[in-house]
């Protein structure tokens, strides 16, 4: 109120500036004056009350019609003045919730991290980007003394804080699991075990899981519901889809997982995804498998994790860097 | 509490009559236009949770004086079903006049201090004052 009073004798003048010269400047100023009204939360009902007392200082022969008028404006933005408090007051509470939830982000970004692994002979690379602040997408690596290397994709349907909650669960469920390299059907029991345990029947998981094995270059997967991958071959410069059925996490406690085996030979490609991928929309489009295929195709002569982010960037470019849903990529090559 | 001027709360005509005789007293109190209006617009609220949710009840007004300070004390009574959660009922954006009706966090915030108190199956009492700065 303080600041009011002494801006109404600038208000005051202003006001008289503008009846006798009727000039653009004292209108200029004037809308300097409510700017400056709104940084110091004044409502509407205020400034209507400095108008009234400016106007019957400047005036005090003014008709008790026309002050009883202004009276009358004046009851009238009374509500609009609360309505604006409450404005205020709600957008504060939104800056708190949106740095609770960057806080909540970052802690979601410490208890999924994951090391990639550096092995002699494997080529891995991963982008992973969510659509809001936090992610609904997982995907893990675990690595043994043998040089066996277990890489999981996880996608709760949905995004959001919700969808991240989820993969909190899912994160230490993975960790419950013995250090040693256990076969992906196992894995995807068990998961299924915990989600159907665990998570509120709503909330679909899907998530793939696979095992390198380094010394024999064989790859053993099994899907959970989960959008499938693709498969490079070299020798055949072609993609094709790493198909494995099964059913989403947390539908049926007694489901199992078939366990599907290839050789991976030199130059071969492994690449999972997430369906932020394949749902990405050019306009109204969704877009087709084979666009991916080919972008992917288009830089693999790259390294893996510059080929992730290279396809990032292109799918984040036409989607007009606004994406839909969780993005994540994961290629393994074998080079040697 | 002895109240010198009340209003009992029936119809919604009543609301105005509790409008007009708080902004007298709140007249001659002292306070200014802008308080007087919004005086009247916590009035109104009161009286109008009253009316829609209590059916009836009574809008009581008391001038105070202090020898430090003057203000007016409004309080509105009713035997209704009473307040489950009064803190959601404090929230912003909860009233459930759907949002036109500036509810109870707008009383709170046209007068000074504010209380309330609720009992299930009993009714609820909601004490407000503004002080005349």
């Amino acid at each position: 109120m303080s600041t009011l009073k002494m801006d109404l004798s600038s208000y005051k003048d202003l006001l008289k500036q503008y009846i006798e010269t009727q000039n653009e400047q004292a209108l200029y100023r004037a809308e300097q004056f409510s700017k400056h009204s709104i940084q110091q939360n004044i409502s509407p009902d205020e400034i209507v009350d400095v108008h009234v007392q400016a106007l019957s200082e400047l005036y005090p022969d003014i008709p008790d019609n026309i002050m009883n008028s202004m009276n009358f404006l004046l009851e009238t933005m009374i509500s609009y003045g609360l309505a604006y408090q409450e404005y205020q007051a709600l957008r504060e509470k939104q800056y708190e919730l949106q740095s609770e939830i960057s806080v909540a982000a970052n802690m979601q970004d410490t208890l999924l991290s994951t090391t990639k692994p550096n092995l002699e002979g494997l080529d891995i690379g991963v982008t992973s980007h969510p659509a809001k602040q936090m992610s609904g997408d997982y995907y893990h690596f675990v690595q043994d003394q043998k040089g066996s290397v277990g890489i999981a994709v996880a996608d709760v349907i949905g995004k959001g804080i919700p969808a991240a909650l989820c993969m909190s669960m899912i994160k230490y469920s993975m960790d419950s699991f013995p250090d040693e390299q256990m076969y992906p059907s196992s894995i995807l029991e068990g998961m299924n075990w915990v989600v159907e345990r665990n998570v509120d029947p709503s909330m679909f998981i899907t998530m793939f899981y696979g095992l390198y094995d380094q010394a024999s270059n064989h790859f053993y997967y099994s899907s959970a519901g989960h959008e499938p991958g693709f498969y490079y071959s070299a020798k055949n410069d072609e993609f094709s889809e790493i198909e494995a059925k099964g059913l989403v996490l947390g539908v049926d406690r007694s489901a199992t997982y078939k366990q599907y085996e290839t050789l991976v030979e030199t130059g071969d490609m492994i690449v999972l995804l997430t369906d932020g991928v394949t749902e990405c929309r050019a306009g109204e489009r969704f877009i087709e498998r084979d666009e991916i295929s080919d972008v992917i195709h288009q830089y693999k002569h790259l390294p893996a994790q510059e080929i992730t982010e290279q396809v990032y960037q292109h799918f984040e470019r036409l989607q007009d860097f606004q994406l839909r849903d969780d993005f994540t990529m994961v290629i393994i090559r074998r080079d040697v | 509490m002895d109240f010198q001027s009340c209003v009992n709360i029936k119809k919604e005509w009543d609301i105005v009559g509790a409008r007009q005789l708080g902004r007298d007293i709140a007249k001659k109190i002292g306070f200014g236009t802008v308080d007087q209006a919004r005086i009247a617009t916590a009035i109104s609220e009161l009286a109008r949770n009253i009316y829609l949710y209590a059916g009836t009840g009574k809008v009581c007004f008391e001038a105070i004086e202090d020898i430090n300070e003057r203000g007016l004390r409004i309080v509105a009574m009713d035997e209704g079903p009473g307040i489950r959660d009064v803190s959601q009922v404090m929230e912003d954006g909860f009233s459930t006049s759907g949002g036109l009706g500036a509810g109870l966090p707008g009383v709170k915030r046209l007068m000074d201090d504010f209380d309330v108190i609720s009992r299930q199956g009993e009714g609820t009492e909601v004490r407000v004052v503004k002080w005349l700065r």
